[in-house]
């Protein structure tokens, strides 16, 4: 069985930062993620980045996964393509190729190839940075070619370069569901609408406004009632709600439309880390069910971290630092570490706090607060 | 609060007035200045390191919304294509006789081009008058997000915030 000192399962953003922080002290590091593309979520994000300029503010996200990668491959971390990790038990992780036959799923960096269908990895640590997977909505029509997760929509129009479609209803005008209308825009689409079942628009104003001065209405206090076609979307019905989320009668209007892009929030990827035995918490801030963790990043499962969306659905700069974190604390407790690593949590756990601040971020704050304390209890103290 | 914001999708002209990065009416009488509409307290700062004159502020915390030193202001521009949320602008009253220019980042394709008759729109989208493209500037440091200025009649320089998109031919 292959041995190394830390197996990540991610190449997003939080996985990538916590393998450069192992390997720089010295931890044999292996990250394995499923997809074709190292990146995670910043394979898609071809807009520039919000955040702080530490965080490479105003790098296109595109950009900030590919100068992760050469850091991490300049620390000789190995990453392992279109590696799907599907269990988990005393530290072995049990690895599937989600790509077979295919030669391209190789690696980066370490230019190993897989060597069969399947592989257990026995590791000392394991940090987990499996992201957020999009949430559905269930609505008569919504299993009709043409519905699909705004997220879905980004990588074909982004990534394999498809135009999911002509003309676009968005619902949810979250963060998500404003980007992803204003990229689908400039891949030459046309958005009819953004539809938002709260009375107020979720995301920020500033992204709200480029789709506006395009031409897009943003209709809050509206959803899908349902989607109408034969083979496929041609239609979409869309009423006003009224205070209690119930649809107005007779406000029902036709949208003709050939794509329903669903997005209406992520929630934290924990299947992984639940099948390990990670203990889950449930909170609405974080996006849902969440592993349980401490202020070291490590879950109720000794030896096993976790980072990035999936201890709570954030933004990369959060899941860049939660990585960092993670990485440093599970190559400490092998023993490894680097001089100063106290000052560097610390300033990371500050750097955290002020991203965390303000009235769209202070409630994660608040969440995370109360998840690391239950975790303080919860997990194993060395 | 931001109730233009937050149920239109983007800020009245009072929110503007009201937020620290909005030039004063006689500052902008003065000639080009930016005019930042970004009013939310959101987790963002690369406007404060974009502009060389340091006539952006933001500080800590992060959140804190981006304050515009008006008198420092030299109307360069040199913002506009660093903000990820796409919200400077620059306005120049002192253009010519009643004619004004507005400019504004503009990621979309095939680009407009310098001398052509546009139609300008506001801030929901709606076209309120024709403009003239005067500039198309896309260096490499703006990292693909090109700032096209176009004139309009004065009157309209608060309002305008974009063209109407040129659509691709297939
Ligand atoms: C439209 C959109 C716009 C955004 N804009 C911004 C922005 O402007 N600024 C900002 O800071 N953030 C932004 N974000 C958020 C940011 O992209 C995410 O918060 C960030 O990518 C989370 O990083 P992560 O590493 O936790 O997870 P991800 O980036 O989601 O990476 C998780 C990885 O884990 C892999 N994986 C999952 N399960 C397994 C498994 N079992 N085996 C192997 N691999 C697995 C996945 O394939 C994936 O590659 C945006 C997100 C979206 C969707
Ligand atoms: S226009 Fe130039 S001087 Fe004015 S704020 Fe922007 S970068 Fe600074
Ligand atoms: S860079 Fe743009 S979006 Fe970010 S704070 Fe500055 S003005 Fe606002």
């Amino acid at each position: 069985m292959r041995k190394v000192d830390l197996a990540i399962v991610g190449a997003g953003p939080a996985g990538l930062a916590a393998a450069i922080e192992g390997a720089k002290r010295g931890c044999s590091t292996l990250v394995l993620d499923m997809n074709p593309l190292p990146g995670g979520q910043l394979v898609k994000q071809i807009h520039k980045f919000f955040g702080s300029q530490e965080h490479r503010a105003g790098t296109r996200g595109i950009e900030i996964a590919a100068q992760l990668l050469h850091q991490a491959e300049t620390e000789e971390v190995e990453v392992m393509l279109g590696a799907e990790v599907y269990a988990i038990h005393d530290r072995t992780l049990e690895v599937a190729w989600a790509f077979t036959g295919d030669s391209s799923a190789s690696s980066s960096g370490g230019g190993a190839t897989p060597p069969s269908r399947h592989l257990a990895i026995a590791a000392r640590r394991i940090i987990l940075a499996t992201g957020g997977a999009e949430n559905a909505l269930n609505f008569p029509g919504w299993t009709l070619p043409g519905v699909m997760g705004a997220g879905a929509a980004q990588t074909m129009s982004n990534v394999w370069r498809v135009l999911p479609g002509e003309r676009i209803l968005m619902v949810g005008a979250g963060n998500v569901g404003l980007i992803v209308s204003y990229q689908l825009l400039q891949a030459g689409a046309e958005v009819v609408a953004v539809i938002e079942a709260a009375p107020r628009i979720g995301g920020y104003g500033v992204h709200a406004a480029k789709i506006r001065r395009a031409g897009v209405p943003i209709l809050t206090s509206h959803t899908v009632v349902r989607a109408e076609g034969r083979t496929q979307v041609e239609k979409a019905v869309i009423a006003r709600v009224d205070s209690s989320w119930q649809p107005v009668p007779g406000s029902e209007r036709e949208l003709d439309v050939d794509t329903i892009c669903i997005a209406v929030g992520l929630r934290p990827n924990a299947r992984l880390a639940s099948l390990a035995g990670c203990c889950l918490h449930y909170s609405p801030r974080l996006g849902g069910w969440v592993p349980i963790h401490n202020s070291r990043m490590e879950t109720t499962i000794p030896g096993i971290y976790v980072a990035g969306d999936l201890s709570g659905v954030e933004e990369a700069s959060t899941a860049l630092e939660e990585g960092r974190l993670a990485g440093i604390c599970a190559a400490s407790s092998l023993g490894k570490s680097n001089p100063g690593d106290d000052e560097r949590i610390a300033a990371i756990e500050e750097r955290l706090i002020s991203l965390r601040s303000g009235p769209f971020c202070q409630p994660r704050q608040d969440a995370k607060q109360e998840l690391i304390e239950i975790g303080e209890v919860q997990c194993c103290k060395e | 609060m931001l109730q233009g914001v937050k149920t239109r999708g983007y800020p009245s002209l009072q929110e503007l007035e009201s937020a620290p990065g909005y030039p004063s009416p006689g500052r902008l009488e003065k000639g080009p200045v930016a005019v930042i509409e970004c009013i939310e307290e959101i987790p963002c700062n690369p406007c404060e390191q974009a502009c060389p004159q340091h006539a952006i502020t933001i500080g800590e915390p992060i959140t804190n919304r981006p304050h515009l030193d008006e008198d420092k202001c030299i109307g360069c521009g040199l913002c506009i294509p660093r903000c990820p949320g796409l919200a400077i602008f620059l306005v120049d009253l002192t253009y010519g006789q009643g004619v004004a220019t507005v400019a504004f980042p503009y990621e979309y394709l095939p680009l407009p081009e310098e001398g052509q008759a546009v139609q300008a729109v506001n801030r929901a989208g709606e076209p309120v008058c024709p403009g003239t493209v005067i500039k198309v500037q896309n260096p490499k440091v703006n990292d693909q997000t090109p700032v096209v200025t176009i004139t309009v009649p004065r009157e309209y320089a608060a309002e305008v915030r974009g063209i109407r998109r040129i659509r691709r031919e297939r």
